[in-house]
């Protein structure tokens, strides 16, 4: 198997979750929300310390994080996208809105803009549906977005 | 995966009555749908559902919805899988909602099914093909996306999950039973897939190749590397010499392929087809096994006689290593006791370069023209025989290995019945064996054959009985002790890697007790292993195959691996004496530390 890399300091802290969670197994998704607040994100290495810690597989891990969408494998930009699509803003056309974000920035969702700059991602539901459909960029939100609104947005963060 | 009720429990609970299909049943609370039905003789259709009985095993996951009935008053068919029963309900397993129901869900999950059933290894064995016959399906009048993934070619396993239905009953197996880790559920919805942490292909995850994930599939999404061609290939080919070697677990099940009673010994019809086939001998590893247990018998002995004298370094208890599933177990999950198992390499691989050190010079041939194929319950063993530590200048003492499975094909394809085939004896001299070499095929085999020899070779004196029925059984975890003369050995004994896992905590922990412990990774031993004919969760099925080989180690005239005569004359002629210098180099063996490296900046 292939060897981790991974700096010690690192390995430290995700002990440190770990063990704030009791290291407990079932305790996974509340150690992987700490974990990717922690690095923005959860790359693989991660994953096996985490399982190691916990005592579970690293299948299992990686089930879980693959399943919920507000984890990710990859790092976020340094302006995180998120278009929500619920049943409220899906039915008032976020996935045109999201369509637009894809195609002005060049990159599927999940993924990163090779400058760093921006990641786009899909969530279920902000709690917001009177502002349908919402848009929601690091902690900044956008309400009542229309495809024609994208460019402008955009520009707000590329000066 | 769940634990079912065991009866004692049930006898406390109340009791229910309802109808199924007009006929009145009681049962008792807590008994679903599924098993109600069952009990009236109907056997509701399922592709995810297994029942592993004596294992205590039950998957349930109510994800096919095949297994849908209706219920009188409800809205929705249930999935009668996972509904349990209630007082008063009144069932119908198959009226026209439901069976329209069941074949939609069949269409849909055909929707995203490759069409190469006349070509794909399952064919024939299919549980999918088989009710897509059953329901008939002549048309799908569903088109959709079609889920396309690379075939992952491990040494043992082939998985092709565009042909996955997503049972998860593989998912069970690796997890809950044998506690491996190596498959999970990942990514969600269309995207969902059983697969190793981050996709990775199987063979660099932590899969030990047991095969228990094969032999529950009700798919060809996952099956075993097949063989056989290349056996076709070797046997057509004048310059080879070709040698098979059988396990003693497929004699028991063999026959099962050929419509025989499961637990019919084919012994004798076997090695006939064998030979038709073209095999230019035919031994039995039975002959290693007796061969094992002189060196693990002896290594047993020399730590036992070291911890007596007071050595406190010594290693105790030794684990048994006949088992290549449980071999890649430790190495990947407990590589720190790496020290504690046996270094006797297993009977196929002491069959292996016996055959291409001491036979192959008898028979006068060179070793490269001698190919030595086994015939194997097992599907690690193929990786077991592709391990470099057992190749000579990259001649592999085992060429390559077929399962029971394999060989039925075989037998099916060369036009042969091999329920009406006569008896043969195998050849010798590696295919004489002693009963203590057949009845390594089950779990407790292995330690009640070691036990027979190293009684005698310990105490000098002759066993008035060889039966050792306290190391027989199919509970998971099993104990013992053994009256040496006045020294009680304890002996411990596991099937299923789960099993072995709560036995090797222990000792990790400083807690076992333990002299011996035989650890076999399938739960039965190879009676149940991943390349046996499917027992589709049907446990007496493994006690039919259990007490097969039982029945032939009684009818054998030695019993004990040591009075062996043939066993007798290669370490007179060849090895010497057992845990000779010869004998390590040839039939001894190390282990690798493969748990995942993390290595810290």
């Amino acid at each position: 198997m292939a060897k981790i890399k991974l700096a010690k300091s690192k390995v430290d802290t995700l002990v440190e979750i770990c063990k704030s969670f009791d290291n407990d197994g079932a305790e996974l998704i509340n150690v992987l929300h700490k974990a990717q607040e922690t690095f923005g994100y959860l790359p693989a290495e991660v994953q096996e310390i985490i399982a190691r810690e916990l005592n579970v597989s690293v299948a299992h891990v990686y089930g879980v994080v693959t399943f919920y969408s507000f984890f990710s494998m990859v790092p976020k930009g340094e302006f995180p996208i998120s278009i929500c699509m619920g049943t409220a803003c899906y039915v008032r056309g976020a996935e045109k809105v999201l369509e637009e974000f894809k195609r002005l920035l060049d990159v599927p969702v999940g993924e990163t803009t090779e400058d760093g700059k921006f990641s786009i991602s899909c969530l279920r539901c902000v709690g917001a549906c009177g502002l349908a459909p919402v848009v929601t960029i690091g902690e900044r939100v956008y309400g009542r977005v229309a495809a024609g609104d994208v460019a402008d947005i955009i520009k707000e963060y590329q000066s | 995966m769940r634990l079912a009720f065991s009866k004692e429990d049930l006898k406390m609970e109340k009791m229910i009555k309802l109808t199924i299909d007009n006929k009145q049943i009681e049962v008792p609370q807590g008994t679903t749908i599924f098993e109600a039905a069952k009990q009236l003789g109907i056997e509701i259709p399922t592709l995810c559902y297994m029942h592993l009985g004596d294992m205590g095993i039950e998957h349930k996951p109510g994800g096919c919805r095949i297994c849908v009935v209706e219920v009188e008053g409800r809205r929705n068919l249930a999935p009668s899988c996972n509904s349990k029963c209630e007082e008063g309900m009144v069932i119908h397993t198959h009226n026209m909602r439901v069976l329209n129901a069941r074949k939609t869900v069949m269409e849909l999950m055909l929707s995203d099914h490759p069409f190469d059933c006349l070509v794909c290894a399952k064919s024939g064995n299919c549980d999918l093909q088989t009710m897509a016959h059953q329901f008939g399906v002549r048309e799908l009048h569903y088109k959709g996306e079609q889920s396309t993934y690379k075939v992952d070619y491990s040494p043992s396993i082939i998985r092709d999950m565009d042909k996955c239905i997503m049972c998860r009953r593989c998912e069970t197996m690796c997890n809950d039973v044998q506690t491996v880790g190596a498959l999970s559920a990942v990514n969600r919805g269309f995207e969902s897939v059983v697969a190793p942490a981050f996709e990775m292909d199987l063979e660099k995850s932590t899969c030990t190749y047991c095969g228990q994930c094969v032999a529950v599939c009700p798919t060809g999404a996952l099956t075993e590397k097949d063989h056989t061609n290349q056996l076709i290939r070797d046997l057509a080919d004048p310059k080879k010499t070709v040698v098979v070697q059988t396990a003693p677990a497929v004699r028991a099940a063999l026959g099962e392929e050929f419509g025989m009673e499961a637990g019919t010994l084919v012994t004798g019809k076997m090695v006939s087809a064998l030979r038709q086939l073209g095999f230019d001998k035919v031994f039995d590893t039975d002959f290693a096994a007796d061969l094992t247990i002189m060196e693990e018998g002896t290594e047993l002995l020399e730590r036992l006689q070291k911890h007596l004298d007071g050595d406190k370094d010594v290693k105790l208890p030794i684990l048994t290593s006949c088992c290549p599933g449980w071999v890649n177990f430790f190495e990947h999950h407990f590589p720190d006791m790496k020290d504690i198992p046996s270094t006797a390499r297993s009977p196929q691989q002491m069959f292996g370069p016996i055959a291409k050190n001491y036979l192959a010079k008898q028979m006068g041939i060179k070793r490269e023209d001698m190919i030595v194929v086994s015939i194997m319950p097992c599907l690690a063993k193929k990786y077991e025989c592709q391990r470099d530590e057992f190749k000579v200048d990259g001649d592999p003492d085992v060429n390559y290995s077929i399962s029971t499975r394999e060989l039925a094909n075989l037998i099916k394809q060369a036009n042969m019945d091999l329920s009406i085939m006569a008896d043969e004896d195998f050849d010798n001299p590696l295919g004489e064996s002693t009963g203590a070499g057949v009845i390594f095929g089950a779990t407790g085999g292995v330690i009640e054959a070691a036990a027979r020899t190293a009684y005698e070779v310990y105490t000098g004196k002759t066993l008035e009985k060889v039966d050792f029925e306290a190391l027989r059984g199919m509970e998971g975890i099993r104990s013992a002790t053994v009256d040496f003369d006045g020294l009680p050995i304890n002996i411990g004994i596991a099937h299923g890697l789960g099993n072995a896992r709560k036995l090797l905590e222990d000792i990790r922990d400083g807690k076992s007790e333990y002299h011996a412990i035989e650890i076999m990774a399938c739960p039965g031993g190879c009676i149940g292993g991943g390349g046996q004919p499917l027992h589709h969760g049907d446990s007496s099925i493994l006690k039919k195959r259990a007490a097969a080989l039982y029945r032939e180690d009684e009818g054998k005239a030695i019993r004990k691996s040591h009075e062996n005569p043939y066993i007798i004359k290669l370490y007179e002629e060849f090895l010497g004496k057992p845990c000779s210098e010869l004998s390590h180099k040839l039939l001894h063996t190390h282990y690798f530390d493969k748990s995942n490296e993390i290595e810290i900046e």
